[in-house]
């Protein structure tokens, strides 16, 4: 990959993804959540940051006009990868099996993992119908 | 300062993850997100090893900032719904439930070590 080509790219993945890292741990600052209890903060950025990024996807991958190449990477890639996380829900997730809390820990690891896929769905479904209600075959 | 320290990981982080996507991709499987994979997964272990970290900032800096954004939900969960809407049923099941089981193995190891290394 040619490097000169790819800095602007490499360049608003960064400043994407340090805003929706920032607007991830304002989140946990609003809403702490304690040791032990269910990770509603985590679950709540991830849910919501998929929904994002299925409407997202669609505006700029499945409309007739051309967005501007830097939209995707910016808001796609940078700022709704940002603001979601893996890591911390599979930290969770293990710091509530390790507890001894299987029955919370197992409900968080699949009920984020449904939450997200539904949101994602919910996300492309709702933004397909605003396209297609804007013509896009017309 | 935390704000800063946050923003400072994720600046790493996130374009770490764009390049590794494009490296593993560019070399592996066309059908299978091997570059979320493997982001996912390799965060969640160095998180579990910063649970033997006790320094605050560090966990700012390299937890919240820089495995937060180098790992991620929303694009996991994005090529797990395209590979099942695209038919790849298969595959989008074995991408839900081989990160999942990989995230939580390698974090356990993480967690693991780090308490061995105590």
């Amino acid at each position: 990959m040619g490097l000169r080509k790819e800095l602007p790219v490499v360049a608003v993945v960064a400043v994407g993804g340090s805003l929706g890292a920032a607007a991830r741990y304002g989140a946990g600052l609003a809403w702490p959540t304690p040791d032990g209890a269910f990770p509603w903060t985590v679950f709540t950025v991830n849910a919501s940051g998929c929904a994002v990024l299925g409407v997202l996807m669609v505006l700029l991958t499945e409309t007739t006009t051309a967005p501007h190449p830097l939209l995707r990477p910016f808001l796609g890639t940078g700022f709704c990868g940002g603001f979601t996380t893996f890591s911390t829900y599979s930290l969770d997730t293990q710091r509530l099996l390790s507890a001894g809390d299987t029955a919370r820990g197992l409900l968080y690891l699949g009920g984020t993992l449904v939450t997200a896929l539904a949101a994602v769905w919910a996300g492309v479904t709702a933004a397909r119908l605003l396209v297609s209600g804007r013509g896009r075959h017309a | 300062m935390n704000w800063l320290l946050v923003v400072a990981g994720a600046a790493v982080g996130a374009p770490l993850r764009y390049l590794t996507d494009r490296a593993v991709q560019a070399r592996h499987h066309p059908v299978f997100p091997w570059g979320t994979f493997v982001v996912n997964v390799a965060g969640s272990f160095v998180l579990g090893l910063l649970t033997g970290v006790s320094s605050a900032q560090a966990h700012l800096l390299l937890g919240t900032g820089l495995c937060g954004a180098l790992t991620t939900y929303s694009t996991f969960s994005y090529e797990t719904f395209r590979l099942y809407e695209n038919g790849a049923k298969g595959y989008a099941a074995l991408n839900a439930a081989g990160s999942l089981a990989a995230g939580l193995g390698a974090v356990w190891l993480g967690v693991e070590a780090a308490a061995g290394l105590r």
